[in-house]
């Protein structure tokens, strides 16, 4: 035991933050893309574990042919919205329920991404022989996490602006009550099919940002994107929460996903400084998630079980002389 | 102006459970025209009333609200016609969106979704003075979560919202049966100021016949599937709830008057 304390190097924790920080907003960015379906649409979306892959296979396949990285994460935002719009037509349109339509769309991106990646299970590009501004790369790190702040802030100001539109709130309305939208004309067919759509695009986009940061792509790096992006989420809410109270605003709840991605990888930077072994984030993370899913349901059912009631009823003595003393 | 053309609609045929939920039902309303629709339980007055808001298509028949045959129409595409207030308190609003989101969703019926604003802020001035009609007090929360109000306060507001943007035809589907006795009285008051002041055809499902009796000057019964009793004008002004009872029996036989239209 002391010699594990003894092997663990406090500067090295804090050498690894910065990259921790880093990934973090990027995987915030794809945070926002479940934040919208899952939060704004009712709408558990598991495309995002192939179209994270997609926006980086795209973004990392462009750039190895010559084309600018930031034009490259353009067309990764657009491979990300076709692949929304596919799990979209595959609900509204041929009545696949919500889980499996986007399972259906993930499985087949799978193969889609290996075709992107030529074949191959990962492609990396020569990070000397192009100029890239988000790069893991020591040296541009701090330039790289300014860079992260000022995009997530520009794209939570968007996010803000649109879910306020007459669109945006149509969104909302379709995930909230269906009927009622419908009953006010609103095609809530096309605003799940747009919302999918946006949100695996900022999914994808992500994967291209994140595929740039690492110099590579991987047919895997989606996989459990869904979970990470949903632990974002809702260590985000949790956190929010805590502070702010009822008080909480719309766009601080948005920042506060970016910053749940933020946390969850500095998080995930120490476990890996305590020496938990990289292969065990997976179930980790998971049972996290798990644990913050549960709270709010088993926190109502203490308040509210029939256990409680046969226990106080046998405190308080209701039933003649079969109290206690 | 709403011409009801025979309608025939059956759930699940072919299976055990078939059921013909409208079998021939045709009436035409006059604009301005209030009629209040009685039956007992299944005899297809929410089926009429879903029927007209196309929740699914007909088997035969054409719906045609004022001179356009919607019966092609999906529920989204009508809805710039129709007016709609639900049984259950829950539906007709957004419980997770505040009073003035609901109402910018309403006043936005039948019109493209587009990038400006979902409120504006002399809407919200406009809401305000529109809410301060209700007398609820709603007007100083505009801001709240639709979600924290009560059953009565919330079908207040879908009753305005279904009706801020004129509708062809305003549908009311047993809109007081969830609620406890005054405050139906209160929301049924408010209709019929709401329905006065802008001379709305409207169709309101109750399975009260006093109220049906009391309100509109028109009342149609519905009775497996079609429609059994039509009185208008000066005969309606006239009924009571005996001579219905007494019409219902001879029309489709004693036993199906159920408890529940007695009684309530």
């Amino acid at each position: 035991m002391t010699g594990y304390i003894f092997s663990l190097d406090g500067t090295a924790l804090l050498r690894a933050c910065p990259g921790g920080v880093a990934q973090g907003l990027i995987w915030g960015i794809m945070a926002l893309g479940v934040f919208m379906t899952f939060r704004m649409l009712n709408f558990a979306d598991l495309t995002v574990d192939g179209s994270f892959a997609t926006g980086g296979a795209v973004c990392i396949m462009l750039i190895m042919k010559g084309c600018n990285p930031e034009v490259a994460l353009i067309v990764s935002f657009a491979a990300g919205l076709s692949a929304g719009l596919a799990t979209g037509l595959l609900h509204t349109l041929f009545g696949i329920p919500d889980i499996l339509a986007g399972i259906l769309t993930q499985l087949g991106l799978w193969s889609v991404n290996l075709k992107l990646l030529g074949g191959k299970s990962n492609q990396a590009i020569n990070v000397n022989l192009v100029t890239l501004h988000i790069t893991s790369n020591a040296r541009y790190l701090s330039r790289t996490i300014i860079i992260m702040v000022v995009f997530c802030a520009i794209l939570i100001s968007i996010l803000y602006w649109y879910l306020g539109t007459e669109q945006g709130s149509a969104i909302r309305a379709t995930g909230i009550n269906p009927k009622m939208s419908r009953a006010q004309g609103i095609n809530t067919d096309g605003m799940k099919v747009l919302a999918l759509a946006l949100s695996n695009g900022m999914v994808a986009l992500a994967g291209g940002i994140l595929a740039q940061f690492q110099g590579f792509a991987d047919a895997n790096m989606g996989r459990g994107a869904i979970v990470i992006g949903l632990a974002a989420v809702i260590i985000g809410e949790v956190i929010g929460e805590s502070i702010f109270k009822k008080g909480m605003s719309f766009i601080l709840r948005l920042g506060f996903v970016v910053v749940g991605g933020v946390i969850y990888y500095l998080v995930y930077v120490l476990v890996l400084w305590l020496k938990f072994p990289a292969n065990d984030m997976k179930l980790l993370t998971a049972i996290v998630v798990a644990a913050f899913l549960a709270v709010p349901y088993l926190k109502e059912k203490k308040k509210n079980s029939f256990h409680k009631v046969a226990r106080e009823n046998k405190k308080s003595g209701i039933i003649s002389g079969k109290g206690e003393e | 102006m709403l011409e009801v053309i025979d309608i025939h609609k059956t759930f699940n045929p072919g299976t055990i459970n078939e059921k013909v939920a409208l079998n021939g039902v045709s009436f035409t309303l006059n604009d301005g025209d209030f009629c209040t629709v009685i039956g007992g339980n299944g005899a297809g007055k929410s089926t009429i009333m879903n029927a007209i808001c196309g929740v699914w298509p007909v088997d035969s028949g054409a719906i045609v609200i004022d001179g356009n045959d919607v019966s092609g129409l999906s529920e989204h595409e009508r809805a710039p016609f129709l007016g709609r207030v639900f049984q259950d308190p829950m539906i007709g609003t957004a419980a997770d969106m505040q009073i003035d989101e609901n109402m910018a969703l309403a006043a936005r019926r039948g019109e493209q979704r587009t990038l400006r604003w979902g409120v504006t802020a002399a809407e919200r001035e406009q809401y305000k003075e529109i809410l301060k009609t209700l007398d609820l007090g709603l007007e100083e929360r505009l801001t709240a979560k639709v979600g924290l109000l009560s059953g009565g306060q919330r079908q207040a507001l879908t009753l305005l919202m279904a009706t801020m943007k004129r509708p062809k035809l305003l549908l009311l589907d047993e809109h007081t049966a969830a609620l406890d006795p005054k405050t139906a009285a209160k929301v049924l008051e408010t209709t019929d100021k709401i329905v006065k002041q802008h001379n709305l055809t409207t169709m309101m499902v109750t399975h009260n016949m006093r109220d049906a009796i009391a309100h509109g000057n028109r009342l149609i019964m519905m009775n497996e599937g079609r429609i059994v009793i039509d009185v208008k004008g000066e005969e309606k002004a006239k009924l009571t709830v005996e001579d219905l009872l007494h019409k219902f029996e001879e029309v489709a036989g004693r036993d199906s008057v159920s408890d529940r239209m007695v009684l309530s």
